[in-house]
């Protein structure tokens, strides 16, 4: 009998629910994912709680996760 | 409680007559002190907007003149004011508009040196600054003298705004930390931002500032509101204070410090 294993992953990033298909993720591997071309422009915020670059690869998402991508906007003039 | 004459009960009917507002809500718009930080794309609507609703004390700080580029968004400034400080030409309009008001101008740059005198005399606070550097200063010297501010950033298509109430809600370094690195920053000139959305969060921030000195409905505390105009999506980010945050946390800020600017900045900055 053949076992297939497929991890998918539903998360909730910015406000829309997505699946991916991976057992585990890092912050850093999912912003990658999402094309964030410049993650020191971002800060993450997972589950409510707000994470510094220097620590998106030691943090991994799980299933039901919501993870926040906010823009660092300076302008104003 | 002040009186208002005949013209100011004309001038001020619509607010008035909302119920959130009434004669109460209007004096205490007529009474209110707020500072403009930044006479350029978000302070040009901001300030327009507050000398029109009538707030009484408007101090309005920017450390440039008007330059030609400026005009396509920064909608308080005319053709004419080309190379006249920003702060006088922005008196200038607020004054046609009401002419009752008082307008306190500043006509220089905003460091730790000098930001806490500045915004000591008021009631709450603008910040339309257009780079990282003064965005945390502004958030530093507002949590350490216990000034309410609005926060507002604004790029190419896009806006957030987020109103802060020092040490009871979240401050933009619970949220954002430390400026991000200097040298990869887009907020310079050559990033581009569509001139109408300064307008759109500018009048938020206006809208904010009014909610918060009558009292009225629920200020974006604990809330991140960003928008593209791309699509028009808007949407608000629920936030919490962290109790560890550097600024205004247990072991928070206690003295001010400047933030080190992009070199672009730096660069462009004509009154350092």
């Amino acid at each position: 009998m053949l076992i297939i294993s497929i991890n998918i992953m539903k998360l909730t990033i910015n406000g829309e629910l997505k699946e991916v298909a991976k057992a585990t993720l890092t912050v850093t591997e999912l912003l990658k994912l999402e094309n964030v071309t410049m993650p020191d422009m971002v800060t993450v915020q997972l589950n409510d709680e707000f994470m510094r670059p220097h620590q998106y690869p030691g943090i991994t998402v799980s299933d039901g996760d919501t993870i926040n991508f906010l823009y660092f906007m300076g302008g104003g003039q | 409680m002040r009186n208002f004459t005949d013209s100011e009960l004309e001038r001020y009917s619509r607010h008035i007559i909302l119920e959130d507002v009434g004669i109460e809500g209007q004096q205490k718009i007529c009474d209110a002190r707020v500072l403009v930080i930044g006479a350029g794309g978000l302070g040009s609507p901001v300030a327009l907007y507050l000398a029109a609703a009538g707030v009484g004390t408007i101090g309005i700080a920017d450390g440039d003149e008007v330059d030609l580029s400026n005009l396509q968004r920064q909608v308080i400034h005319t053709t004419a004011d080309v190379g006249i400080p920003k702060v006088d030409s922005a008196k200038n309009k607020m004054l046609a508009i009401n002419p009752s008001l008082t307008v306190n101008t500043y006509h220089q740059m905003l460091f730790a040196n000098n930001i806490l005198d500045i915004i000591k005399p008021y009631d709450f606070i603008i910040d339309g600054t257009d780079n990282f550097a003064t965005k945390f200063l502004v958030n530093d010297a507002c949590v350490l003298a216990g000034k309410p501010f609005s926060h507002g950033g604004i790029l190419r298509f896009a806006g957030q705004t987020m109103t802060v109430k020092p040490r009871e809600s979240a401050c933009y370094a619970c949220v954002f930390g430390q400026p991000p690195p200097a040298g990869l920053v887009p907020t310079c000139s050559s990033a581009g931002i569509l001139g109408a959305v300064a307008g759109i969060l500018g009048a938020i921030q206006a809208a904010e500032t009014l909610k918060y000195i009558i009292g009225s409905g629920q200020p974006l505390y604990d809330q991140l509101l960003s928008f593209d105009a791309k699509t028009m999506n808007f949407r608000k980010v629920q936030l919490k204070r962290n109790p560890k945050c550097r600024v205004c946390g247990t072991d928070g800020v206690k003295v001010l410090h400047d933030y080190e600017q992009a070199v672009c900045e730096v660069k462009n900055a004509k009154n350092p």
